[in-house]
């Protein structure tokens, strides 16, 4: 759909971007089947078809959009639901900090590109070594993780009724796990393993008191111990977007701090 | 669903226009850390939340289950299907 910021695919070999592509149609099509379940979900709450088709293909930001519909469910107002999902989505606000620099650089294509700024295809990006990688996996994972979460939309509202809940399937295991690995790479500094581990406390934390979305946002008071531990331990390896030319000599340990607090 | 649609949009494109740029101009130690504490944060409240409360349930063993499976670097697809099974396995049997 939009170019790579630069002419050819390069440095990267062809066997490095088929394993990179595999990764990335992995998790399109992972929430592919969560599309599925937000089908169901919103049919139930009494969308029509055309609206669930409509809301997947424009909002798209899955998380916002079971909060909208979930809200509505509930008997809640139409504004209620719309603050809550952009709560949710206030996060892809700051996934453009951190991906912008491999988004192309005409308007159009990067204002495109924007529409797939989300969770999944931001850690894609940053798992990757360099720019150029990075902006592979981004539009690689945006366009398979558009077509499935729509598709998987589109199935979920027109079969609702027959499918089981999704639970079943263990679905709402696959998402955690899918950035427990995207989060891998990320937790090889001191600064990263500080970052994670206070975000996922704060996050949990505030959980039981504050609306859905807050307790992400409350979480990034863990940049402030995470910057102190850098700043102690300076030149202690980073990743792409600290330069240009890093090592990635963080050690081989790759614990998970978010997922066993 | 409009304002919806407008907002969650409006919100991207300000991440990758004026507000990334000023974000990384003043804090540009810390856009790096970024993906560790919303990663971080995601992964918790989607293993522990259910409709607003802390649960331990089949849901927190299947992503346990998971990330050991990343911890031996096992490819994607694995790390998704052990998570999924073992929650499944487990819902079916309690």
């Amino acid at each position: 759909m939009t170019e790579p910021p630069t002419a050819n695919m390069g440095t990267t070999g062809d066997d490095a971007r088929r394993a990179r592509r595999r990764d990335c149609a992995v998790v399109g099509l992972a929430v592919g089947l969560i599309g599925v379940t937000f089908g169901v979900f919103a049919q139930a709450a009494g969308f029509d078809l055309p609206r669930i088709v409509v809301m997947s293909a424009l909002v798209f930001t899955g998380a916002s959009q079971f909060a909208a519909v979930g809200v509505i469910d509930d008997g809640g107002t139409g504004g209620a639901a719309v603050g809550s999902a952009l709560l949710l989505a206030t996060r892809n606000a700051l996934y453009g900090p951190v991906v912008r620099k491999m988004l192309p650089d005409p308007v159009l294509p990067r204002l495109a590109a924007a529409h797939l700024v989300i969770d999944e295809t931001t850690a894609m990006a940053v798992a990757q070594p360099d720019r150029r990688a990075g902006w592979d996996a981004f539009w690689f994972t945006g366009i398979t993780l558009w077509i499935c979460w729509n598709l998987g939309s589109l199935a979920g509202a027109a079969l609702g009724a027959v499918l089981s809940t999704p639970e079943t399937w263990g679905l709402d295991a696959a998402f955690p796990a899918i950035f427990v690995a995207l989060l891998a790479t990320h937790v090889r500094t001191p600064a990263g393993r500080m970052a994670a581990v206070m975000a996922a406390a704060i996050a949990l934390g505030a959980v039981p008191f504050t609306a859905a979305g807050v307790p992400i946002l409350l979480a990034l008071g863990a940049l402030a111990p995470a910057l102190y531990v850098r700043r102690r331990w300076p030149g202690a390896g980073g990743s792409l977007l600290d330069s240009e030319d890093s090592l990635g000599d963080g050690g081989s340990d790759e614990s998970e701090p978010g997922g066993q607090p | 669903m409009i304002v919806l649609a407008a907002g969650s949009y409006g919100l991207k494109v300000l991440g990758v226009t004026t507000l990334g740029a000023v974000v990384e101009r003043r804090l540009g130690a810390l856009v790096s850390l970024l993906p560790a504490v919303l990663f971080a944060a995601l992964i918790a409240v989607m293993t522990f939340e259910t409709a607003g409360e802390l649960v331990i349930d089949a849901r927190v063993v299947g992503v346990g289950v998971g990330a050991l499976a990343v911890w031996r670097r096992a490819p994607l697809l694995v790390v998704v299907i052990a998570a999924m099974s073992v929650t499944a396995a487990l819902r079916l049997v309690s």
